[in-house]
């Protein structure tokens, strides 16, 4: 127990250490401070904040819908979006880039927009799963039907009585594809995009406790983004007990 | 539903069909088999051996120490200390790729803090052939993801456990170790090896950590793909990067095959 204690914590101490520290060993925040205007950061920086916000987009306009329908209307092709929703994880994405790289015609190719969309397939197990829980939690087929026998259209059922339901799970599914898109390292090095990971990587050369720094923030950041995932997690845990509770 | 399977056959379906197509075509697109011919044998056969070897080291390894932390702390009393592993395990399970490469540098790389410390406790470990630069750094460092990983996959199983069996096997006077050898080790068995699995394909699969560790000098498959893909090819082998992605596919494809049997076993006594 206290070998592992020291296995997980040791290596975090000392990035920290290190990303705090000037070259002559001394503490100093000089390696945070000297992010921002680092040698390429900030055009990486917005590529990665484009593609986050594309992706995240995208993602919740293919997924929402597609999730609602199977709940509502198709409990039948259930099992097959299932399947097709673990696929990313079986072909791993330097499969997926490769297959990509090889077969999309070059106007395709040149656009970075193209990372955003394969994130998409990336983040689809995570999503999917994420905004399943959050429908099997309420009662959909009720409230659509209330919705509509009082007149509501499709679009204001889904705007005024299925989302605000489902906003725990949309939110962890948005925080998912946006660590997910953060920290992706394969696809966007590979298809010659500089993102922030990749920044990261290629900027080893030029000042290591710059990078240690960079990777310790990109670390403490996943570690917010997905403590935060577990609380809205247990918050709506406690929502459809509460719906257990009162039926 | 269409725009689903429209998106799904874009991303997913062209990409891959594509990929076993070029599999068999040489770089004019004539159909071939030298591809195949050639990643089964030399340098590239010596990938898949190690990409496997190193899969396995991260899979059985990580495995076998997840079954007993999960047990440790599924059983101990503290609700505080159970419940913040709970968290720590998911977030540490997402912890791979390079951000964890570079924070290993600082630990245990050549000037690494740890490496300074126990050189002055007058152990160096790289006069010992170790190296976070290679091959067992790596799976040292995919331990750290692993390992969570495998607590986060087993802690069900181990839930699963009722305490009614223990207490009827101890009824009729089995001892602690007849009770794990009849009871425990064979209910739990399918959970681990499933476990096992996800690991050994996570780590199979596993490009980015690698790639920034070692510079993409290291002989494993998904490198030699990163390679590939970097223009970093022999004339009349321009297709040999497809043929790898084809044999990582029938791994993996091994792998979830192998996944999804046993888990139909042990989801037969854990509901």
């Amino acid at each position: 127990m206290l070998l592992a204690g020291a296995y997980f914590l040791l290596p975090l101490y000392a990035g920290l250490k290190f990303a705090l520290q000037n070259d002559a060993g001394h503490f100093s925040f000089f390696a945070v401070k000297a992010i921002p205007s680092a040698q390429g950061f900030s055009a990486a920086f917005t590529l990665s904040m484009k593609l986050a916000l594309v992706t995240v987009v995208l993602a919740m306009l293919l997924m929402v819908p597609t999730t609602i329908y199977v709940h509502l209307r198709l409990p039948r092709v259930r099992r097959i979006v299932e399947f097709i929703t673990i696929l990313p994880i079986v072909i791993p994405p330097i499969i997926l880039i490769e297959g990509v790289l090889g077969s999309y015609p070059g106007w395709i190719k040149s656009s970075p927009y193209l990372l955003s969309f394969l994130y998409v397939v990336l983040a689809m197990p995570f999503v999917y799963r994420s905004l399943d829980a959050g429908l099997g939690a309420i009662d959909l087929k009720t409230l659509v039907e209330a919705s509509r026998s009082l007149g509501g259209s499709w679009a204001q059922t889904l705007r005024r009585v299925i989302l605000p339901n489902l906003r725990p799970a949309l939110l962890s599914a948005m925080v998912l594809t946006l660590a997910l898109v953060l920290g992706e390292y394969t696809m966007a090095s590979l298809d010659l995009w500089e993102t922030v990971p990749v920044w990261i990587v290629n900027f080893q050369q030029s000042d290591g406790h710059i990078t240690v720094a960079a990777s310790m923030i990109g670390l403490i950041g996943t570690w917010v983004l997905l403590t935060l995932i577990v609380s809205l997690d247990r918050s709506q845990s406690r929502r459809s007990r509460r719906k257990a509770g009162t039926t | 539903m269409t725009p689903f399977f429209v998106y799904v056959f874009l991303g997913l379906g062209i990409p891959t069909i594509a990929l076993v197509n070029l599999a068999f075509r040489t770089h004019a697109g004539k159909l071939t088999t030298k591809n195949i011919h050639l990643v089964t044998h030399g340098v590239f056969l010596t990938g898949f051996e190690n990409s496997i070897r190193l899969a396995l080291i991260s899979s059985i390894i990580p495995g076998i120490l997840g079954v007993f932390l999960a047990y440790a702390v599924h059983t101990s009393r503290s609700n505080i200390g159970r419940r913040l592993i709970a968290t720590a395990s998911g977030v540490l399970a997402n912890f791979g790729g390079i951000n964890l490469a570079f924070i290993f540098i600082a630990a245990l790389g050549a000037q690494g803090l740890l490496t300074v410390w126990l050189n002055a406790i007058h152990v160096n470990p790289y006069s010992h052939g170790f190296s976070i630069y290679t091959y067992y750094g790596v799976a040292t460092v995919y331990l750290y993801f692993q390992l969570p990983l495998m607590m986060l996959v087993i802690t069900p199983a181990l839930a699963g456990l009722r305490p009614a069996w223990r207490e009827a096997a101890s009824n009729m006077g089995a001892s602690s170790w007849r009770y794990w050898r009849h009871v425990g080790v064979p209910v739990l068995m399918p959970s681990v090896l499933g476990g096992m699995l996800l690991l050994f394909g996570s780590a199979f699969a596993a490009y980015a950590t690698a790639a920034a560790l070692t510079g993409g000098i290291i002989a494993l498959t998904p490198i030699q793909i990163g390679n590939f893909l970097n223009g970093n090819v022999i004339a009349g082998q321009e297709n040999v990067g497809y043929a790898l992605g084809l044999g990582m596919l029938v791994v993996l494809a091994i792998t979830m095959i192998l996944y999804g049997m046993v888990r139909r076993r042990a989801s037969k006594w854990l509901q």
